[in-house]
């Protein structure tokens, strides 16, 4: 009787029975969709923390750089007007300072430490350019292209010439660990050759990103040329940490002018639980330095990962809470108008014997039955909306600082090149008035993802229980509202 | 046996007080056919209500072989009114979702009867009002003194003690009125009923054995209107 009953109810009340089903499927839809939409960025996020961060490491050490710290390699250039200049050098990231190799070691001794790894995070410059005519006691001019110049005595005349040529990121990788190393490497995967290995230490010799390797036409063989040597190509690995190069450390702090020094070192904790404790103990053993976790670097992701991160937690997550609730009160408030309509056909029920207990149980097994359907119709919505999300979504980008976290994100660095000659302090720039672009290192990496939101086991758990709850909460207003009725009011009430 | 003492029944109505009941002494012997006439207003459907436990009086006891209804926990009340108390109402008051068997069926649940003899006894109930040929039909399906006759077998079908009828044929034409008269006598006397009648048609007074008349509050008995049937 119970469930003959039950369906012929919500037969008779179908329309309004979808109605409720359907505010109910629409806030479980909305709050799956958010959920899988939250997970896929969640997922997306880590995606590319791990690209920039590498697998295993819980934590970058880096320091901020000290006013006029920044130091390139000595180079004398030969500034004659007329002059042509080629520069290829390697130059430690501007926006790290530097720390001494003892730290590494003095880190690998802390508590909660599984390992260390150093690295030089630098930028390899490749330039070409001619400096115009000097002519001595005229007025400043500004140099072919539209750049400023500032002249002190003196202006240049006659053609000058910029070539931007290329500027790649290189990343000294610590080997000596013997295995695969920590940071971005650690993370790459291995398309062709081999990676680098600890008897490379002190070899000239390179792997390189696939991406870089594709539009530089390089392959395992060929030769790259970092601050003037020629490094083999010995790997290519496929990763989207930002690194072009990747060269044994020992070498990287030769050539950039960083022997003894690092301005990155990579850190593993023993576990995530003691994160917080070894940034703390960090913090304390090396003065100065800024430690990173992968917190404090998701925080520092911008770009539209950011802004869909933001959308799914902020106004998915109180759209979709917004739509449940006013669908349960909508379910409630149409469940105790139900209930108003059949006072007579309760109280004719008391008056042959039923107790309260099971007219309730008879309106909350309606209502239970209509928060089922909506949860069905909702499971499915919500499946639905995830695959629309993947479907359409278009590939999220994310920018972060450099791999350290701690470097000033974003923004071109300027690259002055010296004085001219002549006594002049003006500096020059490139034809086009610009700065040069990535010229002082690789402040900003971006990496694309795909979000795709899936709906989780635990997200439909979810909506059951949602579903269940709206039913029971409507449920029971309306079987409060039953079981009040005295059966000679219920029955003396005119319909 | 029913035994009413002092029964009063007040309603607050704004601010003053409505005396519904204002003390019915009244005794039914089991078997008997009392009808309740009286002006609308006057107390006659909170008699019967008092008679069913349907409400309890403001003072005063309603007991039913003995047992007080107006002191009596609602649950117990509840089981006394699902054994032994059969109602038929003015508007019939039928499930309009469930089958004219199914709205039988109904009055059979609270006694914890099985599915298939509940379904049994409904279509014997149903045939004993001559509606054995509509067993599936929706109350919308049916005519007002088919409705009134599926009325009448969901009360029966219990095997009550006590039949209460609020204006059981108010709703219907006089021909349908004297047909549903005629088996609710045949009824009476075939089950040995303890029938209460509220009614404004003399009519049906008439076939009563006793007739009370219910003015502001109070019951005044008319004896026997008929020959007493044994």
């Amino acid at each position: 009787m119970f469930f003959t009953y039950l369906r012929r109810e919500l037969r008779r009340r179908m329309r309004q029975a979808i109605f409720i089903a359907l505010g109910l499927a629409v806030g479980i839809g909305l709050v799956i969709t958010v959920t899988a939409a939250s997970s896929g960025v969640k997922k997306a996020q880590g995606t590319v923390l791990q690209n920039l961060y590498g697998v295993g490491t819980s934590a970058t050490v880096t320091k901020s750089p000290t006013a006029g710290s920044f130091t390139r390699p000595g180079r004398n250039f030969n500034l004659k007007p007329g002059a042509t200049v080629k520069i290829n050098q390697l130059t430690a990231t501007g926006s790290l300072g530097s720390l001494d190799d003892s730290a590494v070691t003095t880190i690998a001794k802390l508590n909660g430490v599984a390992a260390t790894a150093g690295a030089v995070t630098a930028n390899n410059v490749n330039t070409t350019f001619k400096i115009p005519n000097f002519n001595s006691g005229g007025s400043g001019g500004a140099p072919p292209g539209g750049g400023s110049g500032g002249g002190g005595g003196g202006s240049f005349s006659g053609p000058g010439s910029f070539s931007a040529g290329n500027q790649v990121t290189v990343n000294g990788v610590d080997l000596s660990s013997g295995g695969q190393p920590l940071g971005p490497l650690s993370n790459g995967t291995l398309t062709s050759g081999r990676t680098l290995k600890a008897s490379d230490a002190s070899s000239d010799l390179a792997v390189v990103d696939s991406s870089y390797a594709k539009s530089a036409n390089l392959k395992v063989g060929s030769d790259v040329t970092i601050a003037g040597q020629k490094f083999p190509v010995v790997g290519v690995v496929k990763d989207s940490s930002g690194t072009d190069i990747y060269i044994p450390l020992a070498r990287a702090q030769a050539l950039a002018n960083m022997k003894g020094k690092v301005n990155t070192i990579y850190v593993a904790a023993t576990s995530a639980a003691n994160i917080a404790a070894v940034q703390k103990e960090i913090r304390a053993a090396v003065p100065g330095s800024t430690v990173t976790t992968s917190a404090d670097l998701a925080s520092q992701v911008t770009g539209s990962l950011s802004s869909a991160s933001s959308l799914a937690s902020n106004l998915g997550k109180w759209l979709a809470i917004a739509v449940l609730i006013a669908a349960f009160l909508l379910a409630s408030l149409l469940t105790m108008a139900a209930v108003s309509r059949r006072v007579r056909e309760f109280g004719t029920l008391k008056a042959l014997g039923w107790r309260s207990r099971r007219i309730i149980g008879q309106v909350m097994g309606e209502s239970v039955a209509i928060g089922i359907l909506g949860g069905i119709a909702g499971v499915a919505l919500g499946f639905a909306g995830a695959a629309i999300i993947s479907g359409v979504a278009p590939a999220l980008t994310a920018a972060v600082g450099p791999t350290t976290g701690s470097a000033t994100p974003g923004g071109a660095r300027s690259f002055s090149g010296g004085a001219p000659p002549g006594g002049g302090s003006g500096g020059f720039a490139p034809p086009g008035g610009g700065g040069f672009a990535r010229t002082a290192g690789n402040a900003t990496h971006s990496v694309a993802v795909h979000l795709t939101a899936s709906v989780t086991v635990t997200a439909v758990v979810l909506a059951v229980v949602l579903a269940l709850a709206g039913g029971l909460i409507a449920g029971s207003f309306g079987g409060w509202r039953a079981a009040r009725l005295r059966p000679a009011a219920a029955l003396s009430r005119v319909e | 046996m029913y035994k009413l003492t002092d029964v009063r029944k007040d309603y607050q109505k704004g601010r003053g007080t409505v005396h519904a009941l204002a003390g019915v002494d009244l005794v039914i012997e089991d078997g008997e056919w009392l009808a309740i006439q009286g002006p609308t207003g006057h107390g006659k459907t909170t008699l019967l209500q008092m008679l069913g436990g349907l409400d309890r009086p403001t003072s005063g006891s309603v007991e039913l072989d003995g047992r007080d209804l107006a002191s009596m926990r609602e649950t117990a009340v509840t089981r006394v009114r699902a054994a032994s108390i059969g109602f038929i109402f003015q508007t019939f008051n039928l499930i309009p979702t469930l089958s004219a068997q199914e709205n039988v069926e109904v009055a059979l649940v609270p006694l914890g009867i099985g599915p298939a003899a509940r379904k049994a006894r409904a279509e014997v109930a149903l045939a004993s009002v001559g509606l054995e040929e509509r067993v599936r039909h929706l109350p919308s399906e049916l005519s007002g003194g088919q409705q009134q006759r599926v009325a009448i077998a969901r009360a029966l079908v219990k095997e009550p003690k006590v039949l209460l009828a609020d204006e059981p044929t108010g709703n219907l034409d006089e021909g349908t009125r004297d047909e549903l008269l005629a088996l609710l006598e045949r009824l009476w006397r075939d089950l040995g009923l303890t029938l209460v009648v509220v009614t404004h048609d003399s009519t049906v007074a008439r076939r009563a054995q006793r007739i009370g008349v219910m003015k502001k509050g109070r019951l005044s008995i008319k004896q026997d209107t008929r020959p007493a049937v044994p």
